[in-house]
């Protein structure tokens, strides 16, 4: 396969895969505010525009609120169209996010994961995202450059299918991915070309012969109805994403399913993680697994819309489960954790489930700290339903 | 599409994001269905100063050659502003929804 020569190979942090598949994709318009750690994509796509070797109009705007204002209109009007963004950045989206998903843009964006301020903090957590993950977006967490740049391929494919019409925020860990390098394969032009297919869009404003109205007032009457459709949509999503990464897969010989499951089929202990601390988690299990400990791991990929029957099946065979999350819900059950419960709920055999909280505002998660999670799951020691911080100084 | 027959919607295609695909769509958006006071003019006091015209937030006091007609009533909400604003208060709001 043409993947597999030395050529393809490259040395890429996350920032850099990211904007080499913004840049490969070539869409008509780009609209980034730079905010650490998103900034060494908008740079990188800076220099590609400069350069030429992108012909994408480039809108510099005065915050990132202008910046998916800009691109949802550039949707609105015709042509591919995208984004980037972190933590404050992506807060200050907010009204536009759910105005971009409400109005179907299929709007892909690279979203670098940073804890949202206060305290002040440029580092990796989910907080940002989290924040918005009940706004119609399709989420994917990648855990390493590769990920990211296979996923950003992958999202413009679900964002742009007729059966779905919504925008995907594709998601790395802050600085430990965005500026990590590791070397990773990339496409060659033309097959991105192929894979992805000339933008035909089922709108557009621009198309003065046939006149349309986006954006209108809908009242009472009709609101519940576009809403249904929405959620509907998302939900197709699950479907269209399986057809899709088959597609990917037979050209990268990557798998991109729902989840990756890690020598879970024997395991009494699983721990459920996302982005770039399933490669900790790894590590713990083959360095437990050596000494004879039957510990798995499973990383979730896609968490909106979130696949509660594929991942019921696997894990409501399993005795005990840790689910590790780098947000907080505060007041409340942590995100991914309140999602692992809902899939199990009514099953035949209900595993423990315990909550950590790690990660927070960059904190490190070292192999030795999983590996004592896991321990303590085997042993059970903990009480039901009470949230853990890992590596918590007190 | 909705089998709820508590809501009164009209059978019409609903597109994803409720785009439309017409222009022009606000002018069948009858905003006079919020009215619940008319105004009426007094056209013997009318001493065509136009302020009215001027004022009207929803623009449905139709001009035609500088003198003031009767209100368009499809987009007025009774929100009485001309009669405030009427230097010689030929406008009286009048409670009634029609």
């Amino acid at each position: 396969m043409i993947t597999k020569s030395k050529k393809t190979e490259v040395v890429f942090t996350g920032a850099e895969a990211a904007a080499m598949a913004m840049k490969q994709i070539n869409p008509g318009v780009i609209s980034i505010y730079p905010i650490t750690p998103q900034t060494y994509i908008a740079e990188n796509i800076s220099k590609f525009v400069a350069d030429g070797e992108m012909d994408t109009e480039q809108i510099n705007v005065e915050s990132e609120h202008s910046a998916l204002s800009a691109v949802a209109g550039a949707e609105a009007a015709g042509v591919r169209a995208m984004t980037a963004t972190s933590s404050q950045g992506l807060a200050l989206m907010w009204e536009i996010l759910s105005v971009v998903s409400g109005l179907r843009l299929p709007v892909v964006m690279n979203v670098v994961n940073r804890a949202l301020s206060a305290p002040i903090n440029i580092h990796a957590d989910h907080s940002d995202v989290m924040g918005s993950r009940d706004l119609g977006w399709i989420q994917i967490f990648s855990e390493n450059p590769q990920e990211v740049y296979d996923h950003t391929f992958l999202a413009l494919k679900l964002a742009e299918n007729k059966d779905i019409l919504l925008p995907v925020m594709v998601c790395q860990d802050g600085f430990i991915t965005s500026h990590c390098s590791e070397n990773m394969r990339v496409l060659p032009d033309t097959i991105v070309k192929k894979f992805i297919g000339e933008y035909t869009p089922t709108n557009r404003l621009l198309d003065v012969n046939n006149p349309i109205t986006v954006g209108p007032l809908v009242l009472p009457d009709y609101f519940l109805e576009i809403k249904k459709m929405q959620s509907e949509a998302i939900l197709n999503a699950l479907k269209i994403y399986l057809k899709i990464i088959k597609e990917l897969s037979a050209l990268t010989g990557r798998s991109y399913d729902y989840f990756e499951e890690y020598k879970t089929k024997d395991a009494k202990a699983v721990i459920v993680v996302m982005s770039s601390s399933a490669g900790t988690a790894r590590q713990a299990v083959d360095e437990l697994r050596q000494k004879g400990l039957k510990v798995g791991l499973i990383k979730i990929r896609l968490f909106r819309p979130f696949p509660y029957e594929a991942i019921a099946k696997i894990l409501q065979n399993i005795k005990i489960i840790g689910v590790l999350d780098r947000a907080e819900s505060l007041g409340a059950q942590p995100p991914l954790s309140a999602e692992i419960k809902n899939s199990l709920y009514g099953r035949k055999s209900m595993p423990i489930i315990k909550n950590y909280i790690y990660g927070l505002g960059g904190r490190d998660l070292t192999v030795e700290q999983t590996k004592d999670v896991y321990k303590s799951l085997l042993e059970q020691k903990q009480q039901k339903n009470s949230i853990e911080y890992i590596g918590l100084n007190t | 599409m909705s089998k709820n027959r508590n809501i009164k919607t009209r059978k019409i295609k609903i597109n994803p994001g409720a785009i439309l695909k017409s222009d022009g769509s606000a002018k069948f958006y009858h905003t006079g269905s919020w009215r619940n006071q008319r105004p009426e003019v007094d056209f013997k006091k009318c001493i065509q100063c136009l302020m009215c015209a001027n004022y009207c937030p929803e623009d449905c006091i139709p001009v035609v050659n500088d003198k003031r007609q009767q209100t368009d009533l499809n987009y007025c909400k009774g929100c009485g502003i001309c009669a405030a604003i009427c230097p010689v208060k030929a406008i009286n709001m009048k409670r009634s929804r029609k």
